[in-house]
């Protein structure tokens, strides 16, 4: 089972580690993995995505709870939330595949941020069924290099 | 008025209570050193490596319940803390080391005695800290104390660059410290306490599980009253043994891999479970799908990560054992039953398996029984309540089941790391903490030779610690597991090849000598006793002795191999 866990962590050197490690030495995998400040810069927000059946989850939960630098875990089952994911996209493009790749960003409400002779680069927002959909239609046009964000989530309402 | 990294330290320390500081000097922390030297508040005791010195602090704590300390310097020696850090770590015990490090601007430049150990010791710390800045490093010390002693209690590790100690700021001591990552939760929810109190009162065939945990938070006496109240068996752990009187007839001593048959059937056959400050370890649940087959589980434990990790916790409730216990005995007055006319059934049912293969070893009048050894050393000594150390191996089990303990705090052993060599620097760690008591260590060839270099920490600080090597000649626990499983190949644990631990020991000056006859066990332990200073025993033992009764690894608990 997927499992998102959004985290508050300190700031600080050294916490980004304690948490890989954690998820090394007790061998859970982490699947994605974003950290950027906060509105308040003593704080990081570090969003994981993780899998594993209920009981590793709930461990998974209680166990970075105890780190110290660990402020608070965000969980997401069972209520409503949101999630976003961006993706840039490095396409291959000459005269052949131009007009469909274009085609395609704009089904999908993506843009081309950069352009070269030989090459776009697409941005892409969306949760992760939408960009693994975009980037299903593009593979066979010739995708030169990926970078995703990984997910980050929020919950729905006050 | 300012003062230096390595005074402001000091100063701290002694705001913490600390008396007893244990280590080795080197280069990164010779500046604390040189300030230790111009004071007396805090007595420092040299031991002979650095894993004795965080042993040695553990033995302080775990006798005591404060915390214990060690100073080391940098690379090597803050490396040799790790395996007595991480034995803390799995054993829950409040240690803070301090480790020199290099001067903070050649950190990460492979500076000559050089080790990331904030780096190496993340993962078997509560916590640890490197201090960039000398005016951080009371609110550091403030912070270190306050999480090693609180919560589940651990080890924390506090990483001193030189600049740090020889730097000035203003000292001003926190009064208290307040992380918001950190808030360990003390009180139960009284909900909870009301729902898991009825369902103890309900139960017909309830049992105690009674881990270290109850020994650390000091609520013995509340689970003393729980079972005497309600006429409740108590099984303890390893770690536990201490917490209950074993000479109580509600007492079944200690289950699991070598833990009693009366303790192992009981698991198998009570109809409710109430675990108070143990963590289901594997050598207590044997395999996890046989475990306690016909029982719902109450798990009290301060750790929250702790509850259905292993076992699947019907009741769960999250706080300090003691706070926990003093808000649910009142309720049980609620109840107007006849518990011991309730209890009668069950109780008879562990009379029975009481009565049913007692834990036993054959003698045949001449060679040396280790049993023997513990028995007779309970007998001699049971009215002065010594504390008892144990190494890790046979030795230790045999301690486990033969010396009869009543008190908290007075068996101490290496459960979750099990290191061999822990025993002899603990026992002087306790013996510093507690310089009016007998402090034994019982302790294996093996083990011994691990650590035996603190003989002359012994001497040096006059610490009277009395040592008994049950000598096979053999790394014993490894050849009992070579004898039944692999087939008497005994792969690397004859260590027949030995010093002469008597005149090793005399060599230092200190009072030894051997035991070899059964006939003049009690004599040398009366010896041992009368001696004023140390004391090291050699005592030869039947070579091919084992642990019984045993469950094969992954076996089932009620699987017991039996003498
Ligand atoms: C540091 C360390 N190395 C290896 C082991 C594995 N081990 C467990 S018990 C044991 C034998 C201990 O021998 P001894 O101290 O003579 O005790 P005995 O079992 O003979 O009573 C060994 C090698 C260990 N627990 N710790
Ligand atoms: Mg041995």
């Amino acid at each position: 089972m997927e499992y998102i866990v959004s985290l508050l962590v300190e700031n600080k050197a050294g916490v980004l580690c304690r948490i890989a490690n954690l998820f090394s030495g007790r061998g859970y995998n982490i699947e994605m993995l974003n950290v950027a400040p906060t509105m308040d810069p003593s704080l990081s927000r570090m969003t994981i995505v993780t899998s594993g059946d209920e009981r590793v989850l709930e461990q998974i939960n209680k166990q970075l709870n105890k780190l110290i630098d660990v402020v608070k875990v965000v969980e997401y089952r069972g209520r409503p939330y949101v999630e976003r994911e961006m993706a840039l996209i490095k396409m291959h493009t000459d005269a052949s595949t131009r007009a469909e790749v274009l085609r395609i960003v704009d089904i999908f409400r993506a843009n081309v941020v950069s352009v070269a002779r030989d090459s776009y680069v697409i941005e892409v927002t969306g949760d992760s069924g939408k960009i693994n959909a975009i980037l299903n239609l593009l593979e066979p046009l010739g995708i030169k290099e990926l970078a995703r964000t990984g997910k980050v989530a929020m919950t729905r309402g006050g | 008025m300012k003062l230096n990294g390595a005074k402001i330290l000091l100063e701290s320390l002694k705001r913490e209570g600390v008396k007893h500081i244990f280590g080795i000097p080197g280069g990164a922390i010779i500046n604390v050193f040189d300030e230790l030297y111009k004071q007396k508040d805090l007595k420092f005791i040299l031991t002979r490596r650095e894993d004795g010195a965080t042993f040695a602090a553990e033995g302080y704590a775990r006798s005591t319940g404060k915390v214990g300390v060690a100073f080391v310097t940098s690379g090597p020696a803050a490396t040799n803390t790790v395996t007595g850090i991480t034995n803390a770590y799995m054993d829950s015990v409040p240690i803070v080391v301090f480790t020199g490090q290099v001067p903070t601007n050649l950190i990460g430049n492979d500076a000559f005695q050089e080790a990331d150990i904030t780096g190496i010791t993340r993962p078997c710390t509560k916590h640890n800290f490197l201090v960039k800045r000398v005016e951080d490093l009371a609110e550091t010390v403030k912070k270190a104390f306050y999480i090693a002693s609180t919560g589940r209690p651990g080890p924390v590790l506090v990483d001193l660059p030189k600049d740090v100690q020889t730097d000035e700021a203003e000292f001003n001591y926190p009064e208290s410290v307040s992380i918001r990552g950190y808030n360990p939760t003390f009180h139960g929810n009284p909900r909870q306490i009301r729902k898991v109190a009825r369902i103890i009162a309900e139960a017909k065939k309830p049992l105690l599980y009674v881990g270290g945990g109850v020994i650390s938070s000091g609520a013995h006496k509340e689970v003393y009253t729980l079972a005497k109240k309600l006429c409740i068996p108590v099984f303890t752990t390893l770690m536990g043994i201490g917490a209950f009187p074993e000479t109580d007839e509600l007492s079944l001593g200690m289950a699991g891999m070598h833990g009693t048959y009366r303790a192992n059937m009981a698991i198998q056959h009570c109809d409710l479970l109430i675990s108070i400050g143990a963590r289901f370890d594997d050598r207590v649940t044997g395999k996890l799908s046989d475990f306690a087959p016909h029982a719902s589980i109450v798990h009290i434990d301060i750790d929250p990560a702790s509850i259905s990790k292993n076992v699947k916790v019907d009741y769960p409730i999250v706080g300090d054992a003691k706070c926990v216990l003093q808000e649910m005995l009142p309720l049980f007055d609620e109840y107007e039953k006849d518990w011991k006319e309730i209890r009668k059934p069950w109780l008879e049912m562990i009379e029975n398996w009481k009565n049913e293969h007692k834990l036993a070893y054959v003698r045949d009048g001449k060679t040396i029984k280790p049993q023997y050894v513990l028995e007779k050393l309970y007998q001699l000594t049971k009215d002065i309540y010594p504390i008892i150390v144990s190494d890790v191996g046979q030795h230790q089990m045999w301690v486990a089941q033969f010396y009869t303990f009543t008190r908290p705090r007075t068996h101490l052993s290496a459960g979750g790391l099990g290191p061999m060599g822990f025993g002899f620097p603990a026992a002087l760690g306790a013996q510093v903490a507690n310089p009016d008591r007998m402090v034994i260590n019982i302790t294996g060839d093996g083990s011994f030779q691990m650590s035996m270099q603190e003989l002359a920490t012994a001497v040096e600080s006059r610490l009277p610690v009395k040592v008994v090597i049950l000598n096979n000649g053999f790394l014993g626990m490894v050849r009992q597991w070579q004898q039944l499983f692999f087939g008497r190949r005994y792969s690397g644990t004859d260590i027949s090849v030995q010093p002469d631990f008597v005149r090793l020991a005399g060599s230092y000056g200190i009072d030894a000598f051997r035991l070899e006859e059964e006939k003049d066990v009690e004599e040398g332990l009366r010896k041992m006793l009368d001696c004023s200073g140390p004391c090291v025993v050699d005592v030869r033992i039947s070579r091919e002795e084992n642990v019984y009764p045993m469950v094969p690894a992954g076996a089932p608990i009620t699987h017991m191999l039996l003498v």
